[in-house]
């Protein structure tokens, strides 16, 4: 064969390798096929528009039949963890909201719940400020399982689902710029309660959208639900019963197609979940379709949630402060528009450079220095999109965390492609690997 | 646990008078019963269930409403697949381990901490076990939950724990070739110094910080 610098091959003592990077897949398909072997490894990924990001997956193939499935991941590694021991609690959140970029606000409240948890506050976060949590995770839900259609549509080549699923996040992600200012990495949740309240008329624009995505989220599921094609590609797909999951440590929507309504929002309820009005969506099928109607429905169930938030941010006994009352903990002052663009209030910066010595300190101590955490270990876990993300601290009783460990679902998650792959067909692996739903900004960390 | 001076970076021009300044900071102690909520009933019902309690719990900690159960490395398997298939206790899932360094506690420099999940009683616990740096060896849980293996892998990866029974302990989000334990507190956070307007910022592990 002549030389192709995007199909190159080389004899090696394990057997030829072929490196296809592009270039003309016919070429590459004669002199695989001229040889006599059926049995071979393939590499795919990690930059491969159908792994779901930079994973890396090795499939040992004996014709079109996957015999063994192995994962390799680390090409997104940042070292968040190891970060966040050089910055103070304060600015933890800023990393930790990196990690799963899909799900910034399950990032932030898991990692805040277990400073509450360590510094003893878990009870005086204020109720509006746990009412705004629980709305942005709850429409961060519905942007995760959006993109979780998206891409996993696009992978097994249902385009329209991809346009739709994007088209649709986008209306969430505005929100999220209303709210928080930054459409991903908002940084929002703080340590004591959220960084600002909401703005005026945001609960409007919400109730908006919400009534918005009740009508476009029909498309995504009329076009897909009971679609022949889309049944054909993912029922009976990446089958892991309840033994499997369990042993594999797997929760989330993986969990519950097996039937099992375990939901940490219901079963272990962590900002005030148990006064909401929803339902755990399950499926017996403990396939990659069971998932898919899992999600879809899921994502009605959070605009349920939604609704209930916006009406408790405009009743009266919800008004109050987003932030503790403890100005040892709870930042100084809150972000204001000015003429400039969002910053710290005029007011505030009048008040500490004119008239009060007293509030530049404290304000200075807080911000450059932050705040001390008693010494111990802590853990707090939320239901993300994708399972159970939790948050294990220890401080040793500094400004800064002497250990942030997440433990994130996407990781444990991914663990299962071979027990979800192995006999199966290679093009049922995309569809398995989709409905796992792993993001590699969590698995890597 | 101790700490020295006021500010984090050492041999920078500290003229506050407080660097020699050293406290011990005190993590909460052993607990004694009643433990309080479900927790007497997990230890009760380990108790009965394995003779050898009294040699492999060291000590079990309440803290913020949590359990931890301090496990000798030794009879980490054993206490392990008792709290996994007892019906009493159940804790079918562990989710994953995680590694902590801490230099000053000579002898138990390492620390292993599993958090476990019962869905059948929907409890959590938590096993640590501590180990010295000089023998960085503890047995692999695999073999009872097999959700670990990864988890085992990135413990050993960013903390150079050595999990014995592991079917494949190999580096996972480093590379193969790696040399060190990028977690491990010895192990510096590095960067570089950045230049912004003329002023120069210091990498984060340089910069003065407060304790």
């Amino acid at each position: 064969m002549t030389f192709d610098p995007y199909a190159s091959s080389r004899e090696t003592t394990e057997g030829t390798i072929y490196s296809v990077t592009g270039g003309d897949w016919d070429d590459v398909v004669t002199e695989i096929g001229s040889t006599k072997e059926e049995h071979v490894v393939v590499n795919m990924g990690p930059q491969h528009p159908s792994t779901h990001g930079v994973l890396r997956l090795i499939l040992e193939l004996e014709g079109e039949t996957v015999n063994e499935a192995r994962c390799g991941i680390g090409y997104l590694h940042t070292g968040i963890e190891k970060n966040a021991e050089y910055r103070s609690w304060t600015q933890g959140v800023t990393f930790v909201t990196r990690m799963d970029y899909l799900t910034p606000f399950f990032n932030e409240t898991a990692y805040c719940l277990a400073v509450e948890k360590l510094l003893g506050i878990t009870d005086q976060v204020p109720a509006r400020a746990s009412v705004i949590r629980v709305m942005m995770m709850e429409l961060n839900r519905i942007s995760s399982h959006l993109v979780a259609l998206a891409t996993g549509g696009m992978e097994l080549g249902a385009l329209s689902a991809m346009i739709f699923g994007f088209r649709e996040r986008e209306l969430v992600l505005d929100i999220f710029e209303l709210v928080t200012g930054l459409r991903m990495n908002s940084a929002y949740v703080r340590p004591g309660g959220v960084a600002q309240d909401i703005p005026v008329g945001a609960t409007d624009k919400i109730r908006e959208t919400v009534s918005q995505l009740r009508t476009n989220l029909k498309d995504t599921e009329k076009l897909l639900v009971g679609n022949s094609i889309w049944l054909a590609r993912t029922d009976g797909v990446g089958y892991l019963d309840l033994a499997g999951c369990t042993a594999l440590g797997i929760t989330g929507p993986i969990l519950r197609s097996t039937g099992l309504p375990w939901d940490l929002r219901k079963t272990q309820p962590y900002c005030g979940y148990e006064t909401y009005d929803f339902d755990v969506v399950t499926a017996e099928s403990c396939d990659a379709y069971g998932r898919f109607l899992i999600r879809i429905y899921e994502m009605g169930q959070s605009l349920r949630i939604v609704e209930q938030c916006v009406e408790r941010l405009d009743s009266p006994e919800y008004q109050g402060p987003v932030m503790v009352e403890d100005k040892k903990i709870g930042w100084p002052a809150q972000l204001s528009l000015g003429a400039d663009g969002l910053g710290n209030s005029l007011d505030h910066i009048r008040e500490i450079m004119g008239t009060s010595m007293e509030s530049l300190i404290h304000h200075f101590k807080l911000v450059t220095e932050g705040f001390r955490v008693p010494a111990g270990q802590a853990y707090a876990a939320v239901e993300s999109p994708r399972g159970e993300l939790g948050a294990q601290l220890i401080s040793d009783g500094g400004t800064k965390p002497y250990r942030v460990h997440f433990r994130d679902p996407s990781f444990n998650n991914l663990q299962a492609t071979a027990a979800m792959c192995e006999g199966s067909q290679i093009a049922d692996v995309i569809a398995a690997v989709a409905s796992i739903d792993p993001v590699m900004g969590g698995v890597d960390r | 646990m101790t700490q020295q001076g006021m500010f984090g970076a050492t041999g920078t021009g500290d003229t506050s008078g407080y660097g020699g300044l050293v406290r011990s900071v005190a993590a909460a102690g052993s607990s004694s019963r009643p433990f309080g909520s479900y927790f007497d009933d997990v230890a009760d019902s380990l108790e009965r269930a394995y003779p050898a309690f009294s040699d492999a719990i060291e000590k079990i900690v309440i803290d913020r409403d949590e359990l931890t159960m301090h496990v000798r490395a030794s009879r980490l398997l054993e206490v392990a697949k008792i709290l996994r298939d007892e019906p009493s206790l159940r804790f079918e899932m562990c989710l994953g381990v995680s590694g902590a360094h801490f230099p000053s506690e000579t002898g138990r420099e390492l620390h292993a901490i599993f958090p476990l999940l019962s869905l059948t009683h929907n409890r959590r616990i938590r096993l640590e076990v501590s180990i010295p740096d000089a023998n960085p060896h503890m047995p692999s849980v695999v073999s009872i939950w097999a959700g670990n293996n990864w988890h085992e892998r990135e413990t050993f990866d960013m903390f150079g724990i050595i999990f014995d029974g592991h079917p494949g302990l190999t580096r996972i989000l480093m590379p193969d070739d790696w040399a060190g334990h990028p977690q491990r507190k010895d192990y510096a956070l590095g960067g570089i110094p950045v230049e912004y307007k003329g002023a120069t910022v210091p990498p984060p592990n340089e910069r003065r910080s407060y304790r």
